[in-house]
């Protein structure tokens, strides 16, 4: 067998070029190069004499070491962590949870009950954080009178208000806006699965909870590893609910800072602080090695321990 | 009979689990909703009652309607949606074709370069953008955001078009190859309206963040003249905080025009879920 050189006898076909232009063109230019970009500002900064200059990694140390950088960006990088985690912990199950039960054959209403429970999830930030605002807040009483409804009246705090549970109670409504995705996968998830398996596990005498856990659960993992992936992404980058809810500030006490409004804050600056382009810059620079060392690790390491099922 | 009773029972503590979960879901929109309605005394007065002819209010639109340019902003948000979506789609739709129909050296490569922007997110390079816009002009324009979005959305569409595209036979395009079509009207004739409901799907999806989103209305367009809705209403809300009647109409604005539109779309967005767009 010898190659024949198709290729290169064949006219140059321009229409390839013609249907890639625009997008690589508009995707480059606006995407990847302004990222790079900034990549690259994150390495300068303006010297005593307002000059723009190479300084290396100095940026970066600042960010981590100097304390009066350093202590705001590792709160904020805890904040993250923790409503990243409140995201895993409560919205992934909620989510498996109704997609489990929306799945269920011969269920009545299911696509009303799809339908009611994706609609926080197209709700803007502003919408869904003013509600829960004004829904959270001691001078409407909504939530009091709720918790006084069903007699846990001693629960209630004006949590919005309060250091310790403002970050918690934000993550949850993250989690309550954006609980249709998760469900919304993992029910595309579990509807792809043979019924000739569900009825082999029958046969088996393998039905309900159990057949669940046993034979759903595993083929529905790597469902829960994208959801898991795409939250880590979101959150990691989301700002709007924090800052529509709390202000850029991120109050009380910066209780509620995240990555996003940092960057926010150091990029366009706040009240007295004026902004600061190349530590905004820095700051956006870390939160892509965050974001890409967690897009690599689940690449690497857990979409390829995931056992796929062909069927 | 035992089976039998168990299935009900099952039946039961589904429907309570699912029916408790949209109380849950719809219960914040609906408080906003029916408050809006109702005079400032009845708001908090009795905040779960449904408007009644003697606490019936519409002062909050009023307010609303005379005090923000909300026409603007809807009008803005719009166009801004619009276009970003007529480009996303075109362009989407022409690189997949590019990718799914022909081999050439770089194909993959292409297509994973075009991934690229699925999982890392354009805000990073937000200083590096607003620069940009700045050197060129397009700061306070509309086309700055519609650029934006439209380098935001490429990536998925194309994507999701690609797999579509690949599912397209070959016998129906060699067909219109012998009958003498370029490879411009294959695209057009041909190709385009067969992928029609992936581009539906497409543009559901892209179509929400667009219409949400905060962060580059606030940074690259903040001027009065080009404010979108969900700018504005914050903006709006900021300053009338004190005003529930005007709080509570501007958030129902903003609730409707979403509602409506998913409502209609949502048998093609679910539709798109399940066919294994995304998965």
């Amino acid at each position: 067998m010898t190659d024949i050189p198709i290729a290169g006898k064949r006219p140059f076909r321009w229409h390839i070029g013609v249907f890639l232009a625009p997008a690589v063109i508009i995707y480059t230019a606006i995407m990847i190069l302004p990222l790079f970009a900034t990549l690259n500002m994150a390495l300068f900064n303006i010297s005593a004499d307002g000059v723009s200059q190479f300084v290396g990694l100095a940026n970066f140390q600042t960010l981590f070491g100097d304390p009066r950088w350093s202590d705001a960006f590792w709160n904020a990088l805890g904040n993250n962590a923790w409503f990243f985690l409140i995201h895993m912990v409560v919205q992934n199950p909620i989510g498996v949870l109704l997609a489990a039960l929306l799945s269920s054959p011969k269920l009545r209403m299911a696509a009303f009950y799809r339908t009611a429970i994706f609609i926080p999830t197209i709700l803007s930030f502003v919408i869904v954080g003013f509600v829960w605002k004004l829904i959270l807040s001691p001078i409407w009483g909504i939530a009091p009178g709720l918790l006084d409804a069903v007699g846990l009246r001693w629960l209630y705090a004006p949590w919005l208000g309060q250091e310790a549970y403002a970050l918690t109670t934000l993550a949850l409504v993250s989690v309550w806006q954006f609980v249709g995705i998760p469900m919304m996968l993992i029910y595309a998830a579990l509807l792809t699965i043979p019924d000739e398996i569900l009825e082999a596990a029958e046969i088996d005498g393998v039905t309900g909870a159990q057949q669940f856990w046993k034979i759903k659960l595993p083929l529905i993992l790597p469902s829960i590893g994208i959801i898991s992936i795409l939250t880590f992404v979101g959150n990691f980058n989301a700002f709007d609910l924090i800052y529509v809810a709390q202000g850029a500030l991120a109050g009380p006490n910066f209780a509620t800072d995240i990555l996003g409004t940092f960057l926010y804050r150091t990029f366009f600056g706040f009240q007295l602080q004026l902004g600061d382009p190349h530590m905004g810059a820095t700051i956006a620079a870390a939160m892509f090695g965050i974001i890409l060392v967690g897009v690599c690790f689940y690449l690497f390491t857990i979409q390829t321990r995931l056992r796929r099922y062909q069927f | 009979m035992s089976k039998a009773r168990s299935s009900l029972g099952r039946t039961v503590a589904a429907h309570s689990v699912l029916g408790l979960y949209t109380l849950i879901a719809l219960f914040p929109v609906f408080v906003v909703v029916i408050n809006s309605f109702k005079s400032r005394k009845a708001i908090f007065g009795d905040p779960l009652a449904i408007p009644t002819p003697s606490t019936f209010d519409p002062v909050g639109y009023t307010t609303v309607l005379a005090q923000g340019d909300f026409f603007l902003y809807f009008q803005n948000s719009l166009v801004v949606t619009v276009a970003s979506l007529f480009f996303v789609l075109l362009f989407g739709a022409m690189a997949a074709f590019a990718l799914s129909e022909y081999r050439f050296r770089g194909n993959t490569l292409m297509g994973l370069y075009l991934a690229i922007g699925i999982m890392i997110p354009i805000r990073l390079g937000t200083v590096a953008i607003l620069q940009l816009m700045v050197a060129s002009g397009l700061v306070n324009t509309l086309t700055a955001l519609i650029l934006v979005y439209t380098a935001q959305g490429l990536p998925l569409a194309i994507f999701i078009l690609s797999e579509f595209m690949r599912g397209i036979s070959d016998d129906l395009k060699n067909a219109g190859r012998i009958d003498g079509l370029s490879e411009y009207k294959i695209f057009l004739t041909l190709v385009l309206p067969l992928v029609r409901p992936a581009m539906a799907t497409v543009a559901v999806f892209s179509m929400i963040p667009i219409w949400n989103d905060l962060w580059f209305p606030l940074i690259l367009a903040p001027s009065e003249a080009t404010k979108t809705v969900t700018l504005g209403s914050q903006v709006f809300i900021g300053q009338f905080v004190t005003n529930w009647n005007a709080v509570l109409a501007a958030l129902s604005l903003a609730i409707l025009p979403v509602l409506v539109l998913y409502l209609i779309f949502s048998r093609q967005l679910i539709r798109g879920i399940t066919a294994g767009a995304v998965k």
